[in-house]
């Protein structure tokens, strides 16, 4: 056969971790619904049984991926994308609602979520973008094409009330990162949400103040000394009357306004001198980077008390330890964290458990999985769960790093940042590190749309991978 | 390609700096933290829910209505059960092995359809006597898996005011899925004032963690407490309700159906609330409730029905005051205006028949004698004034004259379930009439009768506004709640924007119906001493003999009390209604009856209207 040699063989050691997972999920979500005084050991009503035949499908898909052309899926990238975009708005239209988020097709007994399919379906055109010759992020249209083929299917699954899945696709600004976005993106994304979870404990006036200090520090240390010192003299000058204002006439206004002219006053000087003087070029991008801090920590209170939800809200709270509410929002995670924390060193051995039963803890076969893990396994089978995905994450950049096709590499690197994206929030949010946001564990969450999802992304990747040698592009 | 740049290295330092801090809390929390492990640990630490006692029931002068009783339940955790001597627990607890075997039964299936865990308590046993208790905590030691827990049933002191007062009964899945204050096997108001005033009454739960050895036996508080909350008690309530006026007008209306409604027009306090036949509210306390309750229901008499708030029935001629208030108020009837009566009413091939009386009568005389000819009149008036372009703008009119008097709505007084009567409205007739229909067509309605509703509530209503002349206050059975005011809307007062000079009229008629000569309707509701006035009725009925109706206040100028009474196929408003009604004014004004009227009482306390009925069937 020709291109005989250009063919590697399968992965093993993906399509070995693959396995691992999958089966340990499905002992899990059998065990979840495992009933200690019932035991009847197979019952074909029940989500394992389910599970099993989601299973039986997804090797017939992958079975169907690795006899496919892997030319198919780089030249077919912008129809899937096209596809699944007009799926996501017929459920919009036409979907059927469950648990407040409209983002099922329901034909007879059979439920579909293609919220699941355009993860894959955006990563193939993605990699199909950023893999086109010349592309760069340096170039603004280009940067706008990859946003946009980004935010379209967030939008739309936002729309669908269904939060968690969109927050998904923020991951593939690691993607953009890898292929060249400046680093500056990914800093300013880190700082901004430091500083918004901070304007929600600390009072807005301290965290300008900490803002304030930190850069006239790092000005200090870049050697702008003379021109700070001044600075600092004119923006205390302004700070007195406005501070005396503040204190002894009763006006209705925020402390951290109060601060707002004394830094413009600072920061206009340090502006003038340094662009009058022409040296310590640094100065205004850091002017930016304080400006903008304040901007967020004026507005974050406003987007936290008028644009999210009661319940985000909530959630957010407790997850900060702000509000206590054991029974109310707090409930899942109190309950989560009771379940997997109860499993001690070695767990309670499989079927024992007795948390992840009888609902004590919601969702458990689906996105609370993980607490029957933490419970029956004990620390060392939940860390045993938490390495295996690390080593499939960095087994996808290892293999992604060796492709020889741009769309190849992107498309893994997709892959390891949507499974990367799962797990930090599932993992997290079971054990109280993150927010509830609902979305499952990559192939233990009960669940066809989501295991068929994760396994075609998985398994296009893998075939791309057998077929390294021949795409070259 | 080839090799491994400085972001891919960071991207990987990403994923294991996130698992390693997971694995560091995952440490924290299943190795080195050892407080969630407590949660999980059932079997020695056994969560007690602390059931809050019920808040108490008086009536208007301080009475004790309802109270708490003390029982107990035993409840199991069927996971800790271990075989045990079945003989001897059923001796304890004064029960046959049969039923032992019953409960065990039923609760495996309870376990399979996961209705209650092996893992919580549940309920095993309802409701034993302190006796009981006694007996079975005893030997408690010998049945693992067992305890008993304490809760509070309602205790009633009078046998009297079950339709206000309601029930309590156990929650049903609905109720639970509706609020998540209550979990399977609470109790709550179901109707009356328990289910009213729910939230006040039921208090808050509280709970208590017990440390319990491997044989259940209880070894104290949990961490000394710190985790206990107290249970807070119901605020008490007080109702504007008479107990000795409610006790003495069910006296009057046993052996008959039908409702009194008594109200204190200056503030719309419900004096009494009668609904007959009635029952004792004790039947439906605890475990006889099952066996009560369905006896009650099926009962043909329904006396489960509050008929004071549900049952709608014509008003008959009680509704000439209103509509000779609607006349005055639109000019097309003078105090002065007279007409002639000679047996009834007749136009068209239609006739309204009246009884004798003297003729020509002016606006006090038909009120007095009640009569049928000048309210065909009058009304036709009202619904031919040119002012209005069309029967349906004037019948809309006068639609809205009726519902400011408080009919055709529910009032919102304290019962959630309420009627709300029924005033047909100009395109109700448009389609029964299919648009052909004039002011004769509806005639009836000048008397009370024909296409109108209203309940007994609406028409003590009706009283208490004629006592206050022209306005009123929601109906309403509460007086005051512990530690909390009033709803606002029973303060508020109702105006019927009747201007307050055409009420004269009307109350002179009233006050004569009573206290006239010769053919005025109400002669026998004279009260020596107390100018109580009033008004008949006779409410014709499709389904048998006409019922009786009387609504009165007293006294004329100092209104105390305004009052409604239906009795269903009592015939003439006179027979029952009036002697009913002026008795329960008598008894509330003077506390005790006249010696030349206590032949009425007799009859009226003697009168069998269900039996006799019976009997000719």
């Amino acid at each position: 056969m020709p291109n005989r040699k250009y063919n590697r063989s399968i992965d093993w050691l993906t399509v070995g971790l693959y396995s691992l997972l999958v089966l340990f999920g499905w002992l899990n979500i059998y065990a979840a619904n495992f009933n200690p005084e019932n035991p009847i050991f197979f019952d074909t009503s029940h989500e394992y049984f389910k599970q099993l035949v989601w299973i039986g499908f997804s090797l017939l898909f992958v079975g169907m991926i690795v006899i496919t052309d892997s030319k198919f899926y780089v030249e077919f990238s912008y129809i899937f994308y096209g596809i699944t975009i007009l799926l996501l708005v017929i459920v919009l239209l036409f979907g059927k609602e469950i648990n407040g988020a409209k983002s099922w097709f329901e034909i007879g007994p059979i439920r579909f979520q293609p919220a699941e399919l355009s993860k894959m379906a955006t990563n193939l055109a993605i990699a199909r973008a950023l893999s086109r010759y010349g592309f760069t992020f340096s170039k603004t249209s280009n940067l706008l094409k990859a946003a946009f083929i980004v935010l379209l299917p967030m939008l739309l699954i936002l729309l669908q009330n269904d939060t968690g899945s969109a927050l998904v696709y923020s991951v593939f600004i690691i993607v953009f990162y890898r292929e060249g976005l400046t680093g500056y993106v990914l800093t300013f994304g880190f700082i901004a949400a430091v500083v918004a979870v901070l304007t929600l404990i600390v009072p807005n006036a301290t965290i300008i103040g900490i803002i304030v200090l930190a850069i006239l520090l790092i000005l200090y240390f870049k050697g702008a000394r003379a021109a700070l010192l001044k600075a600092v003299i004119i923006g205390g000058l302004v700070l007195a009357p406005s501070y005396a204002l503040y204190r002894f006439v009763p006006l209705n206004i925020k402390a951290e306004y109060v601060l707002i002219p004394a830094i413009a006053g600072l920061s206009i000087h340090l502006l003038y001198t340094t662009l009058s003087k022409r040296f310590n070029k640094f100065v205004p991008t850091y002017l930016l980077i304080l400006w903008s801090a304040i901007l967020l920590t004026v507005s974050a209170d406003y987007f936290f008390e008028d644009v999210l939800s009661d319940y985000q809200r909530t959630r957010i709270n407790v997850l900060l330890g702000i509000e206590q509410d054991p029974l109310g929002a707090g409930y899942n995670v109190n309950q989560s964290k009771i379940a997997i924390g109860s499993g001690g060193l070695y767990g309670k051995g499989y079927l024992q458990g007795t948390q992840t039963k009888f609902n004590f803890v919601p969702e458990q076969s689906t996105d609370f999985i993980y607490c029957t893990v933490g419970e029956e396994w004990g620390f060392i089978g939940s860390t045993s769960v938490v390495l295996l995905f690390v080593f499939l994450l960095l087994r996808l950049l290892y293999l992604a790093e060796k492709q020889h096709s741009t769309f190849s590499r992107v498309y893994g690197y997709g892959v390891a940042a949507i499974f990367f994206f799962h797990f930090a929030i599932n993992i997290g949010m079971t054990i109280g590190l993150a927010p509830v946001i609902g979305i499952p564990l990559p192939f233990f969450s009960y669940g066809g749309s989501s295991l068929w999802g994760f396994t075609l992304l998985l398994f296009i990747f893998l075939k791309l991978d057998m077929n390294r040698a021949e795409l070259i592009r | 390609m080839g090799g491994i740049n400085n972001r891919t290295i960071l991207i990987a330092g990403i994923i294991m700096s996130l698992a390693l801090i997971f694995i560091a809390k995952l440490f924290i929390l299943q190795v080195y933290d050892t407080s969630y492990k407590f949660s999980a640990v059932s079997n020695t630490r056994r969560e007690v829910t602390q059931y809050p006692s019920r808040g108490l029931v008086y009536d208007r002068n301080g009475k004790l209505l309802v109270s708490n009783q003390a029982v107990y339940d035993v409840m199991v955790v069927p996971r800790d059960i271990v075989p045990f001597d079945s003989i001897d627990f059923c001796q304890s607890l004064n029960i046959s092995i049969e039923q032992l075997r019953e409960r065990f039964v039923q609760m495996r299936k309870d376990i399979r359809s996961r209705k209650i865990s092996t893992y919580k308590p549940s309920v095993f046993f309802k409701q034993l006597s302190a006796e009981q208790y006694g007996n079975f905590q005893e030997k408690l030691y010998k049945f693992k898996g067992f305890f008993v827990q304490g809760r509070t049933l309602r205790k009633y002191e009078y046998p009297t005011a079950a339709h206000v007062l309601g029930y309590v009964g156990e929650i049903n899945e609905q109720q639970l899925k509706d609020d998540a204050y209550y979990t399977p096997g609470d109790y709550l108001g179901i109707s009356g004032i328990e289910q009213t005033y729910e939230h006040e009454l039921r208090g808050k739960k509280g709970v208590k963690y017990m440390l319990v050895d491997v044989h259940g036996r209880e070894k104290g508080a949990f961490k000394e407490g710190r985790h206990d909350t107290a249970a807070i008690a119901g605020k008490n309530i007080t109702l504007s309700l008479d107990i000795e006026l409610q006790q003495y007008g069910e006296q009057l209306m046993q052996n008959k159906v039908g409702s009194i409604v008594a109200i204190e027009p200056a503030s719309g306090e419900i004096l009494s609330l009668i609904s007959a036949p009635n029952y004792d509210p004790s039947l439906l306390i605890g475990r006889d409730r099952s066996k009560n309750f369905p006896v009650l229901l099926t009962d043909s008499l329904k006396p489960l029905l509050n008929r004071a708030v549900q049952s709608s029935y014509p008003p008959g001629s009680t509704f000439k005051t209103i509509n000779a208030l609607i006349g005055l108020q639109e000019g097309v009837l003078k105090p002065y205006t007279t007409h002639e009566c000679f047996m009834g009413y007749f136009a068209r091939g239609l006739s309204v028949g009246c009884h004798p009386h003297d003729s020509p009568l002016n606006l006090t005389q038909s009120i007095q004698h009640s009569c049928n000819a000048y309210y065909c009149y009058e009304f036709r008036n009202i619904l031919d004034n040119p002012k209005y372009g069309s029967i349906q703008e004037s019948f809309n009119a006068w639609k809205d004259y009726a519902v400011k008097f408080g009919f055709g709505y529910k009032l919102g007084a304290d019962f959630h379930n309420e009627s709300r009567g029924f005033i047909p409205n100009a395109d109700w007739f448009d389609r029964v009439y299919r648009k052909s229909w004039n002011s004769l067509t509806v005639i009836s309605l000048s008397i009370g009768q024909g296409e109108i509703l209203t309940t007994p509530l609406q028409m003590a209503n009706m009283a208490a506004m004629l006592a206050n002349r022209g306005q009123y206050f929601t109906p309403h059975i509460i007086k005051n709640i512990e530690d909390k005011s009033l709803d606002d809307t029973f303060r508020k007062i109702h105006d019927t924007g009747i201007d307050v000079q055409h009420f004269a009229p009307i109350v002179n008629g009233m006050e004569l119906a009573v206290w006239g000569g010769a053919g005025s309707t109400a002669r026998i509701a004279q009260i020596p001493g107390i100018s109580i006035c009033g008004k008949t009725g006779t409410a014709q009925n499709p389904h048998g003999d006409d019922h009786s109706i009387f609504i009165a206040f007293a006294p004329k100028d100092d209104p105390q009390i305004a009052i409604a009474v239906y009795v269903e196929n009592g015939g003439f408003g006179a027979t029952w209604g009036a002697p009913i009604a002026s008795l329960m004014v008598e008894k509330y004004l003077n506390d005790t009856i006249h010696p030349g009227r206590k032949w009425i009482e007799k009859r009226m306390l003697e009168g069998d209207l269900i039996n006799a009925k019976q009997k000719i069937q």
